[in-house]
């Protein structure tokens, strides 16, 4: 009798643990077959228009990397060259340009300034560059800045924007440190 | 040992003669459960009556001149520990007792008993609880490293992926109470989420040979079992806190068990740990600080004839990511290494910032086995298990809190198995496995998904037998079937799709083109086979020679199939293959031991080759508007792992025991014919312990780790500098120095309550405060490794 009792409340019991994972299964297995949505990147900086002005004379530089990154290299332009001897006044845009229309971060680089700093080398026929900005604690940022252009040649300009750097720093990327957002270089002529 | 008994009772009479003439005959019969044969010899006794008698030949035994009513059997043979049966007497009474009486059975006998392997010719690794509790404030890989053979891959000090002889990640399974555990294991910076305080019995088979838990462990597999629960009504507990001098802080668990005679058991147990910044020797770590909670419970019964659990445990720990370790290109990288400083360091913390991530687990069971007579046990399990991370990043704007990372992983699993055991010295046990698990992937991080959603399916088959030829002779056996299917749905960037050169073999699973990105579908079946076959030979009382051949299938995994983006932790875009296949290793070990009470040692060699071996690793370079990333591909090739693993210990006198442990493995990518990348360098550990049972049981220990410099890696590569405006040599794969660490440990007992209830330890690691750098910490690049950490362990059983 006890046995049968037993063997009873085993079977019950299997029973239950079969139908309770199935029971679970076939609950997640209902899983829609819906598509998941598209993930349009936010944040990114996918293109970077700097111009340099001196006298009406606009010559602009930029960088144009779409596919952010993917295996896609940025498309770099150099519009024109710049005069020999000549200080240029020069101001950047960043933008994103994967959301229509183009998101402008140049605006969220100005409103975190004291988080974010431009560093501008120049070499070559490029031969002087000067921060006009700076943050609340009067830092530099270089949103608008000045370059001067030396003799004829061609001027190499390296642009790295650093996101959190030590600030302030000695100008130098070894010193500031932070996270690079923006590194590109141009190749300009200067006539 | 244990035996059972089975009520089965006849009224041989029906008649109601007057209960008080104590004229009845109790007629028993004893039988061995396996076989059904007669048992001779054993003892019966009826307690408190002063009768007693033996089963003859036939297993039977006869007792007269019984009142009816309840007594009680004291039944006991020469090779069992006695029972107790309970069993009412209503006229001549017959009854039919089962022993089990074979030796191994009943996991309670674990307790007393010596090492009980997983498999018979597989090498292993055992942890002792003393060793668990030990790392109870440490990780899970922590503890493990103990173990010759096994090392780790570290994201820091708080992330620790185990290494079994130099193989990592999917390819090592880890068994949580007998759940395949299902956490995401394959990233890097992904470690197990278990808590080591839960789960204490801790072993590890290298290799593939336990084939019953996987067929795809061609690392092996880590083992973690709860300690048995005694069959007694008792209520006791157990509480342990560790207090650490780096990184200023602790944790504290406590477990809780009631258990009943009948078998009946409930167990709760719980733990914290809270840590700040770790130090280094001359810089404090900035964000490493780690939060970890961990709670589980288990209600059961175990019977010899039938048992049951139900089982949930819950993990969450939020880790710090060191802040400098967070680089934005190559040029950071490059910066980074020739620093050799940290550029952030900010004053000490408790608070853990971005970057940092949270990952909560949860996994539930329901268990049920039942034993046959003169067959065997059967199994049946369910376990579902919910695996939740989430990856910060360091963002700006209005997205500085929000995940980069958003993942659910929900598995569910059935398995049933039988182990037929009623032939002596031959043990078959065969299984079945169904699993589905779904993958989601959260788009609203903002941030491209770096693992697509998926569903997966699995299902296992598998048999593997223990055969005793001769007394001194085992063989052992196995095959199993894996099938597994995965059906993704993945985003890919048009220009990936087209460079990858999918769009001419993979056209067919395009679902969606919306302009810069394809929405594909992705469905993949893999059919593995696994096997092993190995022998373990006796000579003498304490030498033993094991030989295992194990034959491992591995189908690739999510990341090493899909994984497409920018990884900030490293500077390096990852990128997975669609063309992958399964891996398939042979691995031959071998390992000669003996073990006296003297001295003794363990010889063990290996060869693991891999066909197909799925490697990640820097293969080019690509430019973005943030500056150069190198390209980190997944790729086949065929790998060669050699190793050695070597113990000896001696035991000087009653108090001075050294133990001396030697591992080595050399990895080679054989149709390169270059070095494998993060295979751990050979290490050398040798301690010295002395106890003295008369100084309240005093355990003084010193304990010293040399780990030589990995002389065997990949080239580095040579990346375009953006700010340097030239090429230069990635100084990623050198390895750092040799380095020597010593640990100091010190433990004694008191009798508070109970005899030696009370257990107070003090352990010194980085006792001379070195700085060194580990080749297999990811975060060797920016930052030393920890310095000088003193901690104080208290343990209370109660």
């Amino acid at each position: 009798m006890k046995t049968i009792k037993r063997v009873q409340k085993q079977t019950k019991m299997k029973t239950t643990l079969i139908l309770l994972s199935l029971g679970l299964m076939t609950l997640s297995c209902s899983n829609d077959d819906d598509n998941p949505v598209a993930v349009d990147e936010e944040e990114v900086i996918t293109t970077m228009n700097i111009s340099l002005t001196a006298a009406g004379n606009t010559v602009t530089l930029s960088s144009q990397d779409l596919d952010g990154d993917g295996p896609n290299a940025p498309e770099i332009n150099v519009t024109g060259t710049l005069s020999a001897n000549t200080v240029y006044t020069g101001s950047i845009e960043l933008l994103n340009e994967t959301e229509s229309p183009a998101e402008d971060i140049t605006l969220e680089v100005a409103e975190e300034d004291d988080e974010h700093q431009f560093f501008y080398n120049v070499s070559g026929a490029l031969s002087g560059f000067d921060y006009v900005d700076v943050d609340g604690n009067n830092n530099p940022v270089g949103l608008s800045f000045t370059i001067t252009t030396g003799d004829a040649g061609t001027g190499i300009l390296q642009v790295t924007l650093r996101h959190e750097p030590k600030k302030p720093n000695d100008g130098t990327l070894a010193d500031a440190g932070g996270e690079t957002d923006i590194a590109q270089s141009f190749s300009i002529g200067v006539e | 040992m244990k035996y059972n008994v089975i009520l089965l009772f006849v009224c041989l009479w029906g008649s109601i003669s007057t209960a008080q003439e104590c004229k009845s005959i109790l007629l028993g019969e004893i039988i061995d459960f396996h076989n059904n044969t007669p048992l001779t010899g054993a003892t019966v006794i009826i307690t408190g009556k002063n009768k007693q008698t033996v089963s003859n030949n036939q297993g039977k035994f006869r007792f007269e001149k019984l009142c009816d009513g309840i007594l009680e059997l004291e039944v006991s043979h020469p090779e069992c520990t006695s029972e107790f049966i309970t069993l009412t007497i209503n006229g001549d009474t017959y009854k039919k007792i089962l022993l089990e009486h074979h030796l191994e059975e009943l996991d309670e006998v674990k307790v007393t008993g010596a090492i009980a392997n997983n498999t018979s010719s597989a090498q292993e690794g055992r942890l002792s609880l003393k060793e668990v509790e030990k790392y109870s404030g440490n990780s899970l890989g922590d503890a493990l490293k103990t173990l010759t053979g096994v090392s780790s891959l570290n994201t820091g000090a708080n992330i620790v992926k185990p290494v079994i002889q130099g193989l990592m990640g999917s390819r090592v399974l880890i068994l949580n109470n007998n759940v395949r555990m299902q956490d995401m294991e394959w990233g890097e910076e992904h470690a197990p989420n278990v808590d080591i305080n839960a789960n204490q019995d801790i072993s590890v088979v290298k290799g593939a040979a336990a084939l019953e838990y996987g067929g795809d462990a061609i690392g092996g597999v880590i083992i973690m079992n709860p300690l048995p629960i005694i069959r007694t009504d008792s209520l006791f507990g157990k509480t342990q806190t560790n207090l650490f001098s780096n990184g200023r802080g602790g944790n504290i668990t406590t477990s809780l068990t009631k258990s009943y005679n009948s078998g009946f058991y409930i167990k709760g147990q719980g733990s914290f740990k809270q840590l700040g910044d770790l130090e280094t020797p001359n810089y404090l770590l900035t964000n490493t600080g780690i939060q970890e909670k961990g709670a589980s419970i288990s209600i059961g019964k175990r019977d010899f004839l039938q048992g049951y659990e139900a089982y949930y445990s819950f993990f969450d720990s939020d880790i710090g990511i060191l802040r400098a370790s967070h680089i934005g290109n190559v040029d950071d990288l490059i910066q980074s290494i020739n620093s050799q400083q940290p550029n952030s360091i900010n004053d000490f913390s408790y608070i853990i910032e971005q970057p940092n991530q949270e990952v909560t687990h949860h996994l539930g069971k329901l268990n049920y086995y039942r034993r046959f007579e003169g067959l065997g046990k059967l199994n049946v399990q369910y376990d579902f298990q919910e695996n939740r991370r989430l990856e910060y990043d360091v963002r700006v704007g209005a997205d500085a809190n929000k995940a980069s990372l958003d993942l659910s992983l929900t598995t569910h699993s059935i398995s049933t198995d039988f182990r037929f055991d009623s032939k002596d010295g031959l043990e078959v046990k065969t299984g079945l496995l169904g699993r589905y698990q779904i993958n989601f992937a959260n788009p609203d991080t903002g941030v491209r998904r770096l693992i697509p959603d998926y569903n997966k399916y699995d299902f296992g088959v598998f048999g593997v037998a223990e055969y005793k030829l001769k007394d001194n002779l085992m063989l052992d056996m196995g095959i199993r079937y894996d099938f597994s299917r995965i059906d993704a749905k993945k985003f890919y960037r048009v220009s990936r799709w087209d460079e990858r050169g999918y769009d001419e073999d993979f056209s067919a699973i395009i679902l969606e083109d919306l302009g810069t990105q394809l929405l594909t579908n992705p469905i993949f079946d893999f059919h593995n086979i696994s096997a092993t076959a190995g022998f373990e030979y006796q000579f003498g009382k304490e030498t033993k020679l094991r030989f295992n051949y194990a034959l491992a299938q591995r189908a690739p995994n999510p990341s090493e199939l899909f994984s497409e983006g920018l990884h900030h932790s490293a500077a390096r875009i990852e990128l997975g293959d669609l063309r992958l296949k399964s891996e398939t290793a042979n691995k031959v070990s071998l390992s000669l031991e003996k073990n006296s009470s003297k001295w003794g040692y363990t010889l063990a060699p290996y060869l693991n080759t891999i066909n197909d071996f799925i490697v990640l690793e820097p293969t080019a370079v690509e430019f973005t508007i943030r500056g150069a990333f190198p390209v980190w591909a997944y790729r086949q090739t065929n790998a060669q792992l050699i190793g050695l693993d070597a113990s000896v210990y001696n035991n000087w006198s009653l108090k001075i025991r050294t133990d001396h442990n030697f591992s080595w493995v050399s990895g080679t990518d054989i149709s390169a014919n270059i070095p494998l990348i993060n295979i751990p360098p050979a290490n050398f550990n040798n301690s010295i312990s002395y106890r003295n049972p008369n100084w309240k049981n005093l355990i003084l220990g010193l304990e010293s780790r040399y780990v030589f410099e990995q002389k065997r890696f990949p080239p580095n590569i040579n990346v375009f500098s953006p700010e340097q405006q030239q090429e230069v040599e990635l100084v990623i794969n050198t390895p750092p120095p040799a380095y020597h660490l010593l640990a100091l440990d010190a433990e004694t007992s008191y009798s508070i309550r109970n005899k030696n209830d009370l257990n107070v330890g003090l352990r010194i690691t980085n006792l001379l405060d070195t700085s060194y750098r580990e080749y297999l910490n990811r975060l060797r690049y920016f930052v030393d490794d920890l310095g000088r950490n003193i901690s104080l362990r208290i343990i209370y059983n109660y």
